[in-house]
């Protein structure tokens, strides 16, 4: 059986902006076969080549950023500037080869440099146009630019994220960024199966601030419908107890919780101490949430006497959920993601090797892969103008001579 | 719609239930299948499974299950989230399924992947968190890593469930053939990590919780606050250098100065010049002095309102009441407000985008035990004593 090419070779996408909310969702389809096109400029490359590590050997150098890198593996990487001569025209042609253009600048701006959707789908009537910002397209705060981990504040996740009455938490990096790129790419694709049946294309306009409502819509339905607003409350569950992250010897931690009284009784027959299900604070989960302080201590007492790994397994062993709180050194050494080959180790120009998300799913018949590296500034402007544009050799050299690239 | 209606079985727990709405959203037919019985309350539930039409069966069973392999030699997409090592897990065999409809894109959703060491390994919210990684870098130094309160590792799993599903689509308007989606929530919730990992990958460094505090960005090793006391809750705010933190510190100082703040140092620093990888912990503690005193002074919503107007980076941190009442969601149409049981209406989060100047419109509200059950057999080309017997065995509820 001949292999089976990747699900979606074939498909062009083009991405204009950079950071990470619109690279990401052109990141998740060139690792399942897309033909994604990173657009810079040599005077506006992407900021996150150069404003935040890290950089390899802690170097800094547009080439050098894992930040970069980490969010545009599998891509081709061009240099167009529009506002030089007939550089709007070759942005224009690109964007008529593409089927998909995702941009992710301030509300406003990709139609003032000429690349709005208006103007491109007079040429391209099939091109399915992505606009991704913090507050969407339309409505009185339009126009606000931002940070996605600030936006992670306004969307409600920070203020989710500590201890009852304490101070809200930041969470890593742009949270929502990603919320808002996976929930992106399923519009994408479904936008190109209205096109194989209508040959139209259509302007998407996403709002990431909207798209975190929805990792929050429970508690939200239930302010809407009784009025009720959850708050932060460190790691306690309304249902669950215990349900906490316990730590382990090394300075490891552990995230264990029982569910119900029989969860119970076997993570206290797990730790040895099977009369812990007897004790009247614990006997029902009521008494249990009641004396949540005192149970989570015995708890700590017992993984404090062994490794986050061996706690886990033996409480798995067990029937009782729980987990090793894997920091970002783990997640390269964890057993399960080893297998998944979560991690696709690949060779960088400057950059050497690096370890690049291969992400939470697979196909059974086409699976994804990362198939190149992140590229490095410019690198495939004759790839991509001559051979896929099929620009002429003097076409491509007045080009260049102009300073488009 | 951008899909064709599509026929999609959703037999999902919480894990899953978010794919199937963002299908449904997208235009498929979603058939949400819960067991007989099953309490369709929870604010979970109906946030996630509304945009939906609900078939009551009963998958334990013989007749059940007979019924459903009748639906899914019919379908496009199931999705479901069987624990690995179960027997249902065992009867979502994807070999089976895709040899009785070789169409059939199956998407399984579980904690840690339908294979591998772990697989059979249970978890929920917490431990996922934990496993992903979203946990070490969340919470004080001091303190234990936290989860966000509210569950994230059910979105994160379900988004990337809807990708794939589409993904699988595409590839099948290809080749004719649908395939199998194996789904990680551990995998899945490392996208929220953004590119920490890098950071061990490439120079070694282990990142951790940093609590409310930047750190990181002064080469003495001074802390920037990024979480401030207002008078009504928190703003997130933070002393940024470059172009917009110009910007930023500059609408700032104006806005204190308008509104008679006492400007301490603030006062003397040229914000063109000013860099913050040069400052020492006492000149950010002289700066963020004042900054604190006066945010105590603002509410939330003028917070907003002046970072707004004034182009300043920074919002506050709005709880679930805040978002519900945002005037920005409000103006775009977000909300949804579809019939509730017994009257009146509830309101839910709207279709996920805007196409062509349209939000993705809901089909359907949340619906009640048993009500499409009948509708839906008949669809799949159950007769009429089909649906009969399978109410009469139980394995079915209608209304």
């Amino acid at each position: 059986m001949t292999a089976l090419p990747l699900a979606l070779k074939g498909l062009k996408v083009i991405e204009v902006g950079g950071y990470a909310a619109g690279p990401w969702i052109g990141k998740v389809l060139a690792n399942f076969g897309a033909t994604v096109v990173h657009i810079e400029s040599r005077d506006r490359p992407d900021g996150f080549r150069l404003q935040y590590p890290p950089y390899r050997d802690g170097v800094k150098g547009i080439n050098r950023s894992g930040c970069f890198s980490y969010f545009n593996d599998s891509k081709y990487a061009v240099t167009l500037d529009v506002k030089k001569p007939g550089g709007l025209e070759l942005a224009h042609r690109l964007a008529n080869w593409a089927d998909v253009l995702v941009e992710n600048m301030r509300v406003g701006v990709i139609d003032r440099i000429g690349l709005g959707y208006e103007a491109l789908k007079k040429t391209n009537p099939g091109l399915i146009f992505m606009s991704t910002c913090n507050m969407g397209q339309t409505g009185p705060r339009a126009a606000t630019g931002g940070f996605g981990s600030q936006l992670s504040a306004l969307a409600g996740f920070c203020g989710l994220t500590g201890d009852a009455g304490g101070s809200p938490q930041l969470l890593y990096g742009p949270y929502i960024d990603f919320v808002a790129a996976l929930m992106g790419a399923p519009l994408i694709l479904a936008a190109l199966d209205k096109r194989r049946r209508t040959g139209e294309g259509c302007y998407i306009d996403v709002s990431q601030y909207e798209c975190g409502a929805f990792y929050l819509s429970g508690p939200l339905f239930d302010y809407h419908a009784n009025g009720k607003v959850v708050e932060r409350d460190s790691n306690a569950d309304p249902v669950a107890c215990p349900h906490n992250a316990y730590p382990c010897k090394d300075e490891e931690w552990v995230a264990a919780s029982c569910w119900n009284d029989g969860e119970f009784t076997r993570l206290a027959e797990a730790a040895g101490h099977p009369e812990w299900a007897e004790d009247a604070r614990f006997a029902t989960a009521e008494a249990r949430r009641e004396n949540a302080g005192a149970l989570d201590d015995l708890v700590a007492a017992w993984t404090g006497e062994r490794s986050a790994e061996a706690a886990a397994a033996a409480l798995q062993a067990m029937g009782v959920r729980a987990y090793p709180v894997n920091t970002c050194a783990d997640l390269f050494t964890d057993p399960q993601l080893t297998h998944r080959k979560a991690w696709r180790v690949r060779k960088h120009p400057e950059i050497d090797y690096q370890a690049h998300y291969f992400p939470g799913f697979d196909l059974s018949d086409q699976p994804g892969d990362v198939t190149a590296p992140a590229p490095v500034l410019g690198q495939d402007n004759e790839i991509v103008f001559r051979e896929f544009l099929g620009l002429g050799r003097e076409e491509y050299e007045e080009l260049e001579r102009n300073g488009v690239f | 719609m951008l899909l064709e209606p599509l026929r999609v079985l959703d037999c999902t727990g919480q894990l899953g239930w978010l794919a199937g709405r963002l299908l449904a959203d997208l235009g498929a037919d979603v058939i949400k299948i819960e067991p007989p019985g099953a309490d369709l309350s929870a604010p979970d539930w109906r946030a996630n499974n509304v945009n939906k039409r609900l078939l009551a069966l009963d998958l334990e069973g013989e007749a059940g299950r007979s019924a459903f392999l009748r639906l899914a030699k019919e379908a496009d997409i199931l999705l479901e989230t069987a624990q690995p090592g179960t027997e249902l897990a065992a009867f979502f065999d994807p070999e089976k399924l895709r040899a009785a409809n070789p169409r059939l894109i199956h998407v399984s959703v579980t904690p840690f992947g339908r294979t591998g060491p772990r697989a059979e390994w249970k978890a929920s919210d917490i431990e996922l968190m934990a496993a992903g990684g979203a946990m070490s870098l969340a919470g004080e130094p001091d303190g234990p890593p936290l989860r966000v309160t509210a569950p994230q590792s059910n979105p994160w799993a379900a988004s990337q469930a809807a990708v794939g599903a589409l993904v699988a689509l595409t590839a099948r308007a290809a080749t004719g053939r649908g395939q199998h989606v194996d789904v990680s929530a551990q995998g899945a919730v490392i996208a929220s990590i953004a590119h920490a990992p890098a950071s061990w990958d490439l120079i070694g460094v282990n990142p951790l919780r940093a609590g409310a505090f930047m750190t990181g960005r002064s080469v003495h090793g001074a802390v920037y606050r990024v979480f401030w006391p207002c008078k009504d809750g928190h703003v997130n705010f933070i002393i940024y250098g470059g172009v917009a933190g110009r910007r930023t510190n500059e609408g700032l100082v104006a806005w204190m100065k308008d509104a008679g703040a006492e400007l301490g140092m603030l006062a003397d620093i040229d914000w063109a010049t000013f860099d913050p990888t040069q400052a020492t912990q006492d000149e950010v503690d002289a700066m963020e002095s004042p900054i604190a005193a006066f945010f105590l002074t603002v509410p939330k919503a003028e917070f907003l309102r002046q970072a707004f107007e004034r182009e300043m980076l920074g919002y506050p941190v709005n709880n679930v009441a805040d978002i519900a009442n945002d005037p920005q969601l409000e103006a775009r149409g977000f909300w949804a407000d579809l019939p509730a049981p017994g009257g009146g209406s509830e309101r839910h989060c709207g279709g996920f985008a805007v196409v062509d100047g349209e939000r993705l419109k809901l089909s359907w509200p949340v619906p009640a035990p048993g009500q499409h059950s009948r509708e839906v057999l008949a669809e799949f080309g159950f007769g009429a004593e089909e649906i009969a017997a399978l109410i009469e065995s139980r394995a079915v509820v209608a209304r």
